[in-house]
């Protein structure tokens, strides 16, 4: 079993640096791009490949650089950025990456930034992740030192700057327009789309912001061709995936797997099981904002149509497992709260709606609900639904709020008729 | 149409020659002065711990920016602290899977040994309590992170030892 990403990747043990990477075959995917690919048909290929965004909206990468305006009238400066800013709460795929083989990353951006002929690059890292910021600069300066960033990398006419940029919290971070917003040295509020940021992103460039997975595949797409991304799966999107699961089980940890492994297979298999005297409950399959998935969708293929047929997403593919003698209630409110405390303000349904959600959950849990409240919960998770907010978050907050509802009612009714939790928190 | 010319307030001695060199290198990097704002909050509450309205008014008055705009800007982000903290700042995470691995314990040990709950800093001076969203290592939960360091699978057992450190 191919696993291209980690394959180099040994915790514990420091990362590659510039010379390391390169003698187990780092940067040749830059020079075969340099020397004999367009750029175009560096997006051609990487659309063929079918590789997609694996932040969790699950584009097609090369779909998305396609929009970005090339040719000699093309606005410039461009920009790449590598989104590294992960904070979806039970996620820590990228940490993997980031901390294990940074230059894996740096040749991924360079690559993309070929592609799109961007001028400028970063990556925007969350500030909690103080290892990987030493190991990128340190990097990022190798990169430099060996011709690799700069002017004329290579000798190919094609010139790049690269630099780090930590950030000092908040969640909305995470959605590439406020993303722009925070590297502008703004509040991170998302823009409005159209227009999309491949258009008008950063300075009001043309911009690409990719999520650091998606990056590190574009090395490896590149070397061995679109065919053979296609052939890592078992399932009908492309490539492997970081996978994790955390909570109370055997071995909790993050994996590369062919895309489309079963849950079975990952909490089973790599996570081994449940700890002794737990039961599995429930699965929030790639992050705080997906649906829950139960006991009977343990043979769901974690891909992403297959997760999205199960009414859930694939997300981030790092799982949180719920157990038995965890209350949902107490669950759900704990991410009612992370959502209402990083709701950034912008639009009314988001700043107001999730307060009173976490204000309704919690009063539920210290068993002063009522069955009007319920309702009234039910009733939120269409008003902050897809539609009626101005990005992603609060729709994202209800997805495990109304599949808790709909699998986990008797203990959501039960802390009515019984005024306390039933689990004794 | 009239002009209108506001008075530039520069009160650059705010700023310490330190502080203004690091400023500068950051300005250097983007293309206006206002986009470094976040870098300048970052450079300042580097040196002093916190950002104070007088430093608000200083890192406004050197990007010619209003004080509003810088103050909108640092209330914004969790980790530009507007009130005084202590000398070392615990964070402990409290999103999900810390929730499932019971944080809860971990932050009732730590108010116990510090006498401070979240948002409250140690009579010394030593010690500030804080909650923090996911700090991606829910593999290795629960987590908190003091200053620079991060502490995974923590114990109750474990927090007089990692304490120890910073007193």
């Amino acid at each position: 079993m191919e696993r291209p990403l980690t394959q180099y990747i040994h915790p514990g043990c420091p990362p590659f640096d510039f010379k390391e990477y390169e003698m187990t075959g780092g940067y040749s995917a830059l020079q075969k791009a340099l020397k004999s690919m367009t750029p175009q048909e560096v997006q051609k290929l990487v659309q063929d490949s079918g590789l997609k965004g694996r932040g969790g909206a699950g584009f097609n990468t090369g779909m998305k650089w396609s929009f970005v305006p090339m040719g000699e009238d093309a606005p410039h400066p461009k920009y790449l950025i590598a989104n590294a800013d992960e904070m979806e709460p039970g996620t820590f795929k990228d940490r993997l990456l980031l901390e294990g083989n940074p230059h894996q990353l740096i040749e991924g951006m360079i690559l993309a930034a070929y592609a799109i002929q961007a001028d400028v690059s970063y990556i925007f890292l969350r500030w909690a992740y103080k290892k990987a910021a030493q190991l990128l600069r340190k990097s990022i300066q190798e990169a430099y030192a060996a011709g690799v960033l700069g002017k004329n990398i290579l000798g190919s006419g094609f010139s790049l700057e690269m630099h780090l940029h930590t950030g000092v919290g908040r969640y909305m971070c995470g959605e590439e327009t406020a993303l722009l917003n925070a590297l502008e040295g703004k509040r991170a509020t998302p823009r409005a789309k159209p227009p999309f940021p491949q258009i008008s992103g950063l300075y009001g460039k043309p911009t690409i912001v990719n999520n650091v997975e998606t990056l590190c595949c574009v090395p490896h797409i590149v070397n061995n061709g679109a065919e053979w991304f296609k052939g890592l799966s078992n399932s009908e999107d492309s490539g492997t995936k970081l996978y994790g699961v955390s909570g109370k089980v055997n071995n909790p940890g993050c994996w590369e797997l062919p895309i489309g492994v079963t849950m079975r297979e990952l909490i089973e298999e790599h996570a081994l099981g449940m700890k002794n005297g737990y039961q599995l409950k429930g699965v929030l399959p790639g992050g705080a904002s997906t649906d829950f998935l139960t006991t009977e969708h343990l043979d769901v293929k974690m891909d992403f149509a297959s997760v999205a047929a199960a009414g859930s997403r694939l997300g981030t593919g790092t799982m949180v497992v719920m157990d038995d003698a965890t209350c949902p209630v107490g669950f759900v409110h704990n991410l009612q709260h992370f959502f209402a405390q990083e709701s950034c303000g912008w639009c009314t349904p988001c700043r107001e709606g999730l307060p009173w959600v976490e204000k309704m959950l919690l009063s539920l849990e210290q068993g002063n609900g009522t069955n009007e409240e319920l309702e009234l919960l039910q009733l939120h998770t269409q008003l902050l639904g897809p539609g009626n907010t101005f990005c992603a978050l609060a729709p994202g907050a209800m997805e495990p709020l109304q599949s808790a509802l709909k699998y986990f009612k008797e203990d959501f009714e039960m802390h009515v008729a019984l005024h306390k939790c039933p689990y004794g928190e | 149409m009239q002009q209108i010319h506001t008075k530039e307030i520069t009160k650059p001695e705010y700023l310490t020659d330190l502080e203004r060199n690091e400023i500068d290198h950051e300005v250097a990097l983007v293309p206006h002065k206002s986009a470094a704002v976040i870098e300048a909050l970052k450079i300042v509450q580097h040196y002093r711990g916190w950002i104070s309205d007088d430093s608000v008014n200083a890192i406004a008055a050197y990007l010619q920016m209003s004080a509003a705009e810088v103050d909108s800007v640092a209330t914004f982000y969790n980790l530009i602290f507007r009130k005084p903290v202590g000398r070392h700042v615990i964070l402990v995470c409290d999103s999900i899977s810390c929730y499932v691995m019971k944080y809860g314990d971990i932050y009732k040990a730590l108010q116990e040994k510090l006498k401070i709950r979240f948002g409250e800093t140690t009579g010394d001076q030593c010690f500030t309590l804080l909650p923090n969203c996911c700090l991606g290592c829910c593999d290795h939960a629960p987590a908190l992170m003091i200053d620079n360091d991060l502490y995974k699978d923590v114990t109750i057992d474990m927090l007089d030892r990692i304490l120890t450190k910073y007193t």
